[in-house]
């Protein structure tokens, strides 16, 4: 009930359950509210400190109040809303009638803001680039305290820059977006098993030629001859002539309830969960018509589920190795996880597609790693060794995923930062717009 | 107007720009009920229009809007007025604005009082009662007013805004009994808390509950007329316990 005091700190949290003290400003009224603030958060599915405020600052404005919808063309499917509106709300308003947003990542509880300060890709990046490819305006609140629009040709720096740009530019107020036209909303998928990381490489290759939304899940507890065994999925929406008639129903939703202690996520649940995960798919391929939800945001199903990680949380190691690197760095650089003893319980193998437009933007043509790390002792070490080895092969890391990269990586890494640190002091010479994440890896005042 | 009568239904929303409001009037446009929207700020009410236009999947100009200030009750009239003739009717009225400020802000500040005393409960009944003749004059209809589980009993820590709200909900009591047979339905809803602006510096308790759970609740007593309505769900029963409470145990407990 309202106790009429709200000066309480509290957590704030990435998705990986590692957070700061602080908390959030929630308005349905962004212009007012960013008014002074130095960072904006949606709704914190960016895995580490991405979304948290410096700690000096310890306070950052949430936006998913403001939620509005602005405008639609039915023509040309060009939409614009507010930064704090949901990808869940979008899908389902506009799933119905026939449009989709052209990128998704692979959950849908982010919201347009998120979606474009980490431009976000997905199983589709080889077809459609990420998500800033597809946005055509946006508007901002800069750090001289300014509210105006950028695009490609109004404040294209900005815009650019912004684009993956993790929130540092300013902050995103509305977001205007051309949504794509889809046949049903069900998916046509077809899947199988691989037996092991070359054969996945080959697979993918060969599935993104045929089908724009591919994706593989690796069980990263086989070794030798196995390794990287798991299952390739690929698909694309149904036309309506192979499709169900009525609209797909909601799937239901299970919810993990508390935080379980670490120790259950050790090697044996871990093995027990790949392999009964491998073993679920019998037949060596299927084809078959999915709901939309099962194939694009499979984990969404079990709300907080990054609760099984226990209390000491996890973080996400997310890189791109570069075709370049050969088809063998992918092999290579689980064997850096698998002889560290480490566990993953989620592995994702993806197909990236060319560069965007985005300065900071993650993806580059390669191969995309997702793995989820809980947190250990060592998990700093194993994170160097990780970025050591991308580093060598040329690729490098997605901010939205990263707790434990240290600087020196990140800038070796990094070659487009300078351009995006010189836009950066353009629009905010005092660095006033700033994040944890900033301070540790771009050298932001605290 | 038959009462409870299936359909869509011709509803006015003061305050259906944030908050509570926002959720009910997105989820009566969405099942296609025809809404006109009231409020201050020609933007706000405008982006709200295009957001349940978009959401309803009807074209853009099928919801109006009219400028109502629960500061101003010479704006009332007018602003029905122009609700009731573009709907051509009117089945339903619904209140969801108010004005909170904290007990100590309030405290320290007779004009804040002022202001919250005059918004929370004058100026509402005065709306309510422009409102109840034209739902009388049409037949019967159903306002739906926004209280608060901080009328329920007097508690320290909402002293002010719960006293106006108290009076809020005694009036429409009032209402409900006089007009009944008139065929004026009056639904009060006394939320508990909900996740809103209204309350964002404030630390959630348990049972705190979303904008959406109390629109989907609402909904249902607006179409059956039930006139008292806690939501979330939960506070309900806490409330039947709050009530209940002796007050030597109320002094003790500082909630």
């Amino acid at each position: 009930m309202a106790n009429g005091n709200g000066s309480g700190l509290s957590m704030i949290e990435g998705w990986g359950g590692i957070g700061v003290p602080g908390r959030e400003l929630r308005s349905e009224n962004l212009e007012r509210v960013t008014e002074r603030a130095v960072l904006s958060r949606g709704l914190g599915r960016s895995y580490g400190d991405s979304s948290l405020p410096p700690a000096s600052v310890g306070e950052v404005v949430n936006t998913t109040l403001a939620d509005r919808l602005l405008a639609f063309d039915e023509e040309t499917g060009l939409m614009r809303a507010e930064a704090g509106l949901s990808l869940f709300a979008l899908n389902r308003i506009f799933l119905p009638r026939g449009w989709f947003v052209p990128v998704t990542p692979g959950t849908q509880f982010v919201t347009l803001g998120g979606m474009v300060a980490s431009d976000v890709h997905g199983k589709e990046h080889h077809a459609r680039g990420c998500f800033g490819e597809h946005v055509t305006r946006l508007k901002m609140r800069v750090a001289d305290g300014r509210v105006l629009w950028c695009s490609d040709e109004q404040h294209g720096d900005l815009f650019r820059a912004t684009i993956g740009g993790m929130g540092l530019t300013g902050h995103i107020l509305e977001v205007e977006v051309r949504m794509m036209r889809i046949p049903t909303a069900w998916i046509l998928q077809e899947s199988r098993r691989v037996d092991d990381i070359d054969d996945f490489i080959a697979r993918l290759k060969d599935a993104s030629h045929r089908l724009p939304a591919t994706m593989g899940w690796i069980d990263l507890l086989t070794r030798g001859k196995n390794m990287g065994r798991g299952t390739l999925m690929a698909g694309d929406f149904a036309s309506p002539d192979i499709a169900p008639k009525r609209f797909p129903k909601p799937l239901p939703r299970v919810t993990m309830p508390f935080e379980l202690p670490s120790w259950t996520v050790d090697r044996w649940s871990v093995r027990a969960f790949n392999t009964a995960y491998y073993w679920k798919h019998l037949p060596r391929e299927m084809h078959g018509i999915v709901h939309w939800e099962t194939f694009f945001y499979p984990l969404d199903m079990i709300r907080h589920w990054n609760r099984m990680y226990g209390t000491r949380g996890f973080t996400q190691y997310q890189c791109v190795l570069p075709d370049a690197a050969g088809p063998s760095a992918p092999r290579r650089l689980l064997e850096i996880l698998t002889s560290r003893g480490g566990a993953s319980m989620l592995c994702v193998i993806k197909n990236c597609g060319p560069e965007g437009k985005g300065i900071l933007s993650f993806p580059m043509p390669g191969t995309s790693i997702a793995l989820d790390i809980p947190v250990r002792d060592d998990t700093q070490q194993l994170v160097d060794a990780l970025n050591e080895f991308v580093l060598r092969e040329g690729g490098r890391i997605y901010l939205t995923k990263d707790q434990f990269t240290r600087p020196e990586h990140f800038r070796a890494m990094e070659p487009r930062l300078p351009k995006f640190q010189e836009i950066r002091a353009k629009w905010d010479p005092e660095q006033r717009i700033r994040s944890a994440q900033s301070v540790r890896l771009f050298g932001d005042k605290p | 107007m038959d009462q409870g009568a299936r359909g869509p239904k011709r509803v006015v929303v003061l305050g259906a720009t944030s908050g509570m409001g926002r959720a009910l009037a997105r989820r009566m446009a969405a099942r296609g009920d025809r809404l006109h929207v009231l409020g201050i700020g020609d933007d706000e009410l405008a982006r709200s229009v295009a957001d349940l236009e978009i959401r309803a999947g009807v074209r853009s100009g099928s919801i109006g809007w009219s400028r109502c200030d629960l500061e101003k009750p010479e704006t009332f009239a007018g602003a029905l007025e122009e609700a009731e003739t573009k709907l051509g009717g009117l089945d339903v009225v619904v209140v969801t604005a108010a004005m909170f400020a904290a007990q100590a802000d309030l405290e320290s500040d007779a004009k804040l009082t002022q202001r919250l005393l005059t918004i929370d409960f004058t100026n509402t009944v005065l709306f309510c009662e422009e409102a109840k003749r034209r739902l009388l004059a049409r037949g019967g209809g159903t306002l739906c007013v926004f209280s608060s589980v901080a009328g329920e009993r007097g508690r320290k820590p909402v002293a002010l805004y719960g006293a106006a709200k108290a009076g809020l909900t005694r009036y429409l009591e009032a209402l409900d009994h006089k007009h009944h047979a008139e065929g004026l339905r009056v639904v009060t809803v006394k939320p508990g808390f909900v996740k809103t602006g209204m309350t964002a510096g404030l630390k959630p308790p348990p049972f705190a509950g979303e904008p959406e759970d109390v629109a989907a609740r609402v909904v249902r007593a607006v179409d059956r007329g039930t006139p008292e309505v806690y939501a979330p769900v939960a506070w309900g029963p806490i409330m039947g316990v709050i009530r209940r409470l002796p007050r030597f145990v109320m002094r003790r407990v500082g909630f």
